[in-house]
């Protein structure tokens, strides 16, 4: 038997049983896609496959490879398989590589780790460059000098390094834009094709393995719920779960749209400069326009989209509206009056934001009530603040109660109720959400879509809706601008945009963007 | 690299102009003067008003403060006013027991804490790391000057290996010199090994943690090889840091552990200088200090520069 013969895998860590019943099946060549939400066990998956588990794990069932049982191998003998035979790709490029090693150091060690000369790897590092798009790029840069694209090529070149049979890839394009991730798929595609090696491909973006997989897996609380090939399998969709899955990916909330004509927030010529470092000791410091004159309004009642890819400068310009860094052109208002790092504190009460990350956002050691109280810190507080905290965190589907609690008592999808309720207690005219849903599963992403668009019907908010995922904008924004390199190059209705875009970067976007299937009977 | 290296050099000389400033300052507002301390409570006006001309003690701030700092850079650090002998000569004879003394005890506690705490961090969590740190916590509590005296009773008077205290000075040979300077150097280096391997455990156990070090195994690494080529230098930078100040504290914090042993250190002229009035003494020798501890940081930051790439801007 060739390719990966995974049968009946069950983990547990301690008595909590992880996986149930595992199996999986690839050949050579193919790609199995594997998909489940957050805590599904579809890493825990490969990680069992690599024979890395965390300590204190048990785990029973056969990983074959090639018709050899790694799981009787010693871990000297797993040693020498991994990087070899199974290697393994992973989520954040930022992070994976060692910040402190030149690339070609890192591709070289997958060959000099198992037996190779120093040259040999050297040589081979300078090939796989070139096989992963990087031939411009020489041996001696650090991580630090490329870009997160980059990044995740050289790991793929130091996965690849030895023609393994099995290359695991754990959501290899996450983190990365859509245009980038686009580019990304298709060299793995092309290099598992080409060398005829089984890859299983984990993430929890049903429309990235529809265009990519062979076969797909839905896992669900440690169990391979559906298993098949995957046009079959969208086209059938057995189980409740996955139709569950598929629904809420592209889950529209219902909305009623209200914008009123006068606008809430203008900006005009907005630009925004940062200093670069000089370039020798006495040489003026170069400047970079990461911000050059932006316009554009907001209408209150609105839900307006801000789309691009990373660095396009949608961070930057986010941080000048909410009055956090200084602009070196242009201004911005809110009804009138102008937002500066500088500006009173009733004016910043009627802007909040909700950030992405709704495990990193929150001080740990800080009860509910503190953190949504926090807002009143600029502006005193109101009277009746139990009912105001009480009324925040009812109006998010929470109960008052829960504003005794400690964050780490929430799932990620609470949390970021938690963190729309903060941005709501100050009664904001306008609410930022940068990336708010980007961090959460599909189906939770899909109840606080719905909690966002009955806000804003109930309480007449203004949303600026900032993300790289084009689903999710065209799901919950009227308007929708494109940024591209500092400048805003298409701005119209969203259904427009997305239906018939102009600008030549909207349109790459656009095709860029991983499709899911039309919707089986 | 060269301008990180620059920079770096071009903030350490105005650390050392500001410094200067500051103990000069420092040294004229302190009560007393050293004229008159020296010759007595009887002493004439005019005879105290002779000496003070002669000790360079007369004429505006400014031009004292630009003699004082051009004598220091020509080598001429004044006269002391209790010895009467060139202060250079002084520190000269100090400088060749303290610093063989800082350096010994920084390279006992680096050379004992690293690997414990690699030990330590490797072996989280098991019984091994819970030893080692429970001696280092007792290395920290334990106060150096009773440790040295225990050192003392136990291997100078019980077993008379090495001598009680005293320093022979390196004419009597370099083995005599080290014999008196190992058991100061190994009460000197206790707390800072401690402090140390803690130190070195816990940025190894951060490293661990890393997505790289992941990446490491999946290439085929053992769990060792991925500490030693991944984990390590990623965790010098707090090392590194730690052992600068360390240095540091050294050169002139061991005068409590020069008493115990009556070591002539600079730790020991420098307290001296103070309760004499000695005060030419006790700025150059102050501002000797500052200049080791400053350039110790230069040094610690190049180091930093050639462990970490992303501090070498291009």
């Amino acid at each position: 038997m060739s390719g990966l013969q995974a049968q009946g895998l069950n983990l547990r860590i301690g008595e909590t049983p992880i996986l149930k019943d595992v199996s999986l099946d690839i050949a050579p060549g193919q790609i199995l896609g594997l998909v489940g939400e957050s805590g599904s066990g579809k890493s825990m998956t490969a990680l069992a496959v690599m024979q890395l588990l965390p300590g204190g794990s048990i785990c029973d069932g056969t990983v074959s490879l090639d018709g050899d049982d790694l799981t009787t191998l010693t871990e000297a003998q797993m040693c020498d398989r991994r990087g070899c035979d199974v290697s393994m790709i992973f989520q954040e490029p930022m992070t994976a590589l060692n910040p402190v090693q030149t690339i070609g150091f890192q591709i070289a060690e997958t060959v000099t780790i198992h037996g190779g000369s120093r040259a040999e790897g050297a040589a081979r590092a300078r090939d796989l460059l070139a096989r992963v798009g990087l031939a411009q790029i020489p041996l001696d840069r650090y991580p630090h000098e490329l870009s997160g694209g980059q990044r995740q090529r050289v790991c793929i070149a130091l996965a690849i390094a030895l023609h393994p049979k099995l290359l695991i890839a754990d959501e290899p394009t996450t983190a990365l834009d859509v245009t980038t991730q686009a580019q990304i798929l298709d060299l793995l595609k092309q290099i598992v094709t080409e060398e005829g090696m089984a890859m299983l491909f984990i993430t929890h973006d049903l429309a990235v393995v529809a265009g990519l997989a062979d076969e797909v897996a839905v896992m669900k609380d440690g169990a391979v719920v559906e298993h098949g090939p995957t046009a079959q399998l969208f086209a059938r969709m057995q189980h409740p779960y996955t139709r569950a899955l598929f629904a809420a990916s592209r889950h529209q909330p219902q909305r009623q749209i209200q914008a009123a004509p006068q606008p809430l927030l203008t900006i005009q010529n907005a630009t925004r400069t940062y200093r670069l470092p000089r370039p020798h000791l006495f040489a003026k410091p170069d400047a970079l326009e990461a911000v050059s004159d932006v316009s554009f309004s907001l209408h209150r009642g609105e839900s307006l989209g801000l789309v691009g890819g990373s660095g396009c400068g949608k961070s930057t310009l986010t941080r000048a509206i909410l009055g956090l860094e200084p602009l070196q052109g242009g201004k911005i208002q809110l009804d009138g009056q102008s937002i500066s790092p500088d500006m009173p504190p009733d004016v910043r009460g009627r802007m909040q934001v909700v950030f992405q990350d709704p495990y990193g956002s929150f001080n740990p050691r800080h009860r509910v009530r503190r953190i949504l109280t926090e807002p009143f810190h600029l502006q005193g507080s109101p009277t009746g603040l139990e009912a105001r905290i009480a009324e925040a965190l009812t109006s998010v589907g929470l109960s008052p109660q829960d504003a005794d609690k400690f964050p780490h008592a929430f799932s990620g999808g609470q949390r970021q109720r938690i963190a729309i309720a903060r941005a709501l207690i100050t009664r904001p005219d306008l609410i930022v959400l940068d990336e708010a849903v980007s961090a959460l599963d599909v189906s939770v992403r899909a109840q606080v879509l719905d909690l966002l668009a009955d806000l804003q019907g109930q309480l007449k908010l203004s949303y600026l809706f900032i993300s790289h995922d084009l689903t999710v904008v065209r799901a919950i924004t009227d308007r929708v601008l494109v940024m591209a390199a500092g400048k805003i190059v298409e701005e119209g209705p969203t259904e427009r945009v997305f239906a018939d875009p102009q600008h030549s970067y909207t349109r790459a976007l656009l095709a860029a963007a991983p499709k899911l299937p039309e919707a089986a009977a | 690299m060269i301008r990180y290296a620059a920079s770096r050099l071009l903030s350490l000389v105005l650390s050392l102009v500001a410094a200067s400033v500051v103990i000069f300052a420092l040294v004229e507002v302190v009560p007393g003067d050293p004229a008159a301390f020296m010759l007595g409570l009887n002493a004439s006006p005019e005879t105290v008003a002779a000496l003070r001309a002669e000790l360079g003690l007369s004429g505006s701030v400014v031009s004292r403060y630009l003699g004082w700092i051009g004598g220091m850079v020509q080598g001429d650090f004044g006269t002391s006013y209790t010895y009467r002998v060139p202060v250079s000569e002084l520190i000269l004879q100090r400088i060749w027991v303290s610093v063989p003394l800082a350096g010994y005890a920084l390279i006992l506690s680096t050379v004992i804490a690293l690997p414990i705490g690699i030990l330590s961090a490797a072996r989280r969590g098991r019984p091994v790391d819970y030893g080692i740190m429970g001696f280092t916590q007792l290395g920290i509590a334990v106060p150096n000057f009773w440790f040295a005296m225990l050192l003392v009773l136990l291997f100078a008077i019980t077993l008379q290996l090495v001598p009680a205290g005293g320093f022979p000075g390196w004419e009597a040979g370099f083995w005599a010199g080290m014999t008196a300077l190992t058991l100061p150097a190994i009460a000197l280096a206790l707390p800072q090994a401690s402090i140390l391997a803690r130190v070195m455990r816990s940025a190894l156990i951060e490293t661990l943690g890393q997505d790289y070090m992941r990446t490491a195994r999946a290439k085929g690494l053992s769990e060792g090889q991925a500490i030693c080529r991944h984990g390590l230098r990623n965790a010098l930078i707090p090392v590194l840091t730690i052992i600068g100040l360390q240095f540091s504290f050294l050169l002139a914090g061991a005068i409590i552990i020069e008493n115990v042993f009556f070591l002539p250190g600079l730790g020991r002229l420098i307290f001296q200088g103070i309760t004499q009035r000695d005060l030419i003494v006790v700025e150059s020798v102050t501002m000797l200090l500052v200049f080791a501890v400053i350039t110790v940081t230069f040094l610690v930051d190049i180091a930093y520069a050639a462990v970490d790439p992303r501090l070498r801007r291009r």
